[in-house]
């Protein structure tokens, strides 16, 4: 792509999208049953289909999710009342594994399948991560030139807003795929371990919208994690968050090591992204003690930014409060 | 190239460079394919098990996964083997006075080919450079100058000497090195503005090849490098003491932020300790503070207080004390030690008069330390 045809691109998302309301919040007429302190962890076995995943259980795997987590079985209804046409949607994969141990993409076309479903046109979904290598590597094909199509770009493509978004601890550039392009975010993390961070998940995964997450691991991540999770542009657009466990890694990652992943075969859906994160601790703290690893706080890894995170009111990180439900489809 | 050329490219690549990373299109960015972009392997690092390395460049000792960055975010493990991403790949450079620097005791009134690469390993909240210190390879606009057409250009534009500035050179030390090599082979001396947050062993490694280094001393409190530098104090103390072993010509900058690193207490600890462990003859600026990055709630450091600093250090006895960032102080010229007379009349970064003779006083003979040729 030569510079003006960038430079077009760019203006025709900016006017085109310019219209679109920015409140950050759900577009519904209706309140929807409060979810806040709900996790829904969906499994199925049977989502397995040799050494790829079967994207019709894995529909069913959301629906049934979404299901317990609004508490209705009115699922298109759910759908949308999340998202109206005019959003925007961005699907904030996580791709630094490469081909394994990224978001399965398998896992985001099931989620577009049920946007398309509740309306939504192709060329407003957008799969983005923090460069196109990360996107191709884990097999998602680019597209930013095809408006009838979906979407999927880096931040190289997008670029970083001018303004410098300062919150306590954290000063960042955001990628323009969330200060200037998306209405509303489906944050779509893996479930892992992280050798600085404890593990990374829903709050973490933000970091690949940011031009400096580098700076922002010291102290394994508290509160950075916490602060830029705070900002009203990644926590406020953020609507639901699918937590792909398909594949789960308990030690050595975020690089996917394959002595130390487990087939899960599970979904995490959410509203509140604390919770989710105190639940998805909970989950690799409990294998690794299966497997004989000593609890992360006794290394050194204790990822205690989800801890600050429901200190600033966040989300839930009171495990005894959140409502965890673990649905077994087979 | 010309040398209307090559200011103008000077020029060009300067505005750029300074911009926000994003203002410029992303489309000229840099991104390059993996194997252009894992040429150079990092030469300070320990391979661990499971494709991690450890880092040993500088005091942070960053433990880096598979596919992973260390805190400076130009430095990236792919496969076990730790790179440096910008070697040969800075994304600005311009002709300064070195008393841009500043040093006032290295080779006054010549011009340093100044050069930068992305990055830094510390986060400074008052950073003036941030929109390319705290950024990555592939968010800047990076030129290709490998160190034989960066000694080329230093010649053609009639500098002595490479200052390796504007973002943190320990981050792109590989560069700095075989740059500073290249340079001395062709009679060009080499200069590193740091802030000398670095281990030993490579700043060793480095001291055969460079000429001076200029240190920034942030504060003399651990708090303040923990809370406003996200670093620490103790090891950059340690590299400005094995500087002074090495012999290597060191000027120190301290840039007084108000309320935070300007109390008498802080200034005279300071002072008693330069003057103890590195002698009364390191030259030291105090430098006007400016509210940026993320330290815009507090104002310009009054020019009393650098003044105040100023008189502090004298009183401890040490020999060069200046003001920085005050165009047309008096602090900014070099005084005999002992007759006072003036020696270098600076306004700014230029210089005015330079009485300075073999390297002496011309009134009383006392020798003034530095490099003058």
């Amino acid at each position: 792509m030569k510079r003006r045809d960038f430079l077009q691109r760019t203006m025709s998302i900016g006017v085109g999208f310019s219209f679109l309301p920015f409140t950050g919040k759900i577009a519904c007429s209706k309140p929807l049953i409060n979810t806040d302190s709900r996790v829904v962890q969906v499994s199925d076995d049977n989502v397995r289909k040799g050494l790829s995943f079967d994207q019709d259980v894995l529909e069913k795997m959301i629906d049934n999710g979404l299901s317990h987590l609004y508490q209705t079985e009115q699922i298109d209804g759910i759908w949308k009342n999340l998202f109206s046409r005019d959003d925007v949607i961005g699907l904030k994969v996580n791709c630094l594994s490469g081909s394994q141990g990224s978001t399965h993409k398998v896992l985001v076309e099931a989620v577009i399948e049920k946007l398309r479903n509740a309306g939504v046109s192709a060329g407003n979904i957008i799969i983005w991560d923090r460069l196109n290598e990360d996107l191709e590597s884990a097999g998602f094909r680019l597209n930013w030139k095809n408006k009838n199509k979906i979407l999927c770009f880096g931040n190289d493509v997008a670029g970083y807003d001018n303004e410098l978004y300062i919150n306590a601890s954290v000063g960042s550039l955001i990628t323009r795929t969330l200060t200037q392009i998306c209405t509303a975010t489906i944050n779509l993390p893996v479930l892992k371990d992280h050798g600085i961070a404890g593990v990374t998940l829903s709050m973490k995964n933000f970091f690949g919208a940011i031009h400096n997450p580098n700076k922002y691991h010291d102290k394994v991540g508290n509160p950075y994690v916490a602060d830029l999770y705070e900002l009203d542009l990644i926590r406020g657009k953020t609507r639901l968050t699918i937590c792909d466990a398909l594949d789960a890694q308990y030690e050595g990652g975020p690089p996917f090591k394959p002595q130390w992943s487990w087939p899960m075969n599970s979904l995490l859906l959410a509203t509140d992204g604390v919770a989710l994160d105190r639940v998805g601790w909970e989950i690799i703290e409990k294998k690794r003690k299966e497997m004989g690893y000593p609890p992360l706080k006794q290394i050194g890894r204790n990822p205690d930014y989800i801890l600050t995170a429901g200190k600033k009111n966040l989300g839930q990180s009171n495990l005894n409060r959140i409502d965890w439900q673990k649905i077994d489809l087979g | 190239m010309k040398r209307r050329d090559f200011i103008t490219h000077c020029g060009m690549l300067g505005c750029s460079a300074l911009l926000t990373p994003q203002s410029s299109s992303p489309f000229l960015t840099n991104i390059r394919a993996e194997d252009a972009k894992h040429q150079f392997e990092a030469r300070w690092y320990e391979k661990l098990p499971h494709k991690k390395v450890k880092c040993t460049l500088c005091p942070r000792e960053c433990v880096v996964d598979d596919r992973e960055r260390g805190y400076c975010g130009v430095r990236e493990n792919w496969n076990g083997i730790y790179y440096t991403l910008i070697h040969s790949n800075p994304c600005t450079y311009h002709i300064d006075p070195i008393e841009k620097k500043p040093l006032f005791h290295f080779l006054p009134g010549t011009d340093a080919f100044s050069v930068a690469t992305v990055g830094c390993n510390v986060d400074c909240k008052f950073c003036q450079n941030w929109q390319i210190s705290q950024i990555r390879p592939e968010q800047a606009q990076n030129i290709d100058l490998p160190p034989e057409k960066m000694v080329r250009m230093t010649k053609e534009a009639g500098a002595p000497s490479i200052a390796y500035t504007y973002t943190e050179p320990v981050v792109f030390s590989e560069y700095m090195y075989d740059s500073a090599y290249a340079g001395n082979k062709a009679g060009i001396k080499s200069v590193m503005i740091s802030n000398g947050y670095i281990q030993e062993k490579p700043m060793r490694e480095l001291a055969e090849v460079l000429s001076a280094v200029k240190v920034d001393l942030k504060a003399f409190t651990e708090k303040y490098y923990q809370e406003v530098v996200a670093g620490e104090l103790k090891p950059v103390l340690d590299i400005l003491v094995l500087l002074r072993k090495l012999n290597m010509w060191t000027e120190i900058v301290y840039l007084v932020v108000p309320t935070l690193n300007d109390s008498d207490q802080e200034l005279t600890d300071l002072s008693k300790w330069m003057k103890n462990e590195l002698g009364p003859d390191v030259p030291v600026h105090f430098t006007r503070f400016y509210p940026q990055y993320k330290l815009k709630n507090l104002p310009p450091t009054p020019v009393k207080s650098l003044e105040r600093a100023r008189e502090i250090a004298l009183a401890e006895g040490m020999h060069y004390v200046y003001v920085g960032n005050v165009p047309g102080h008096t602090g900014e010229h070099t005084y005999c030690p002992n007759c006072q007379e003036i020696l270098i009349k600076r306004k700014g970064f230029w210089i005015m008069d330079n009485k300075i003779s073999n390297g002496k006083c011309p009134k009383c003979q006392t020798v003034i330390p530095g490099v003058w040729s």
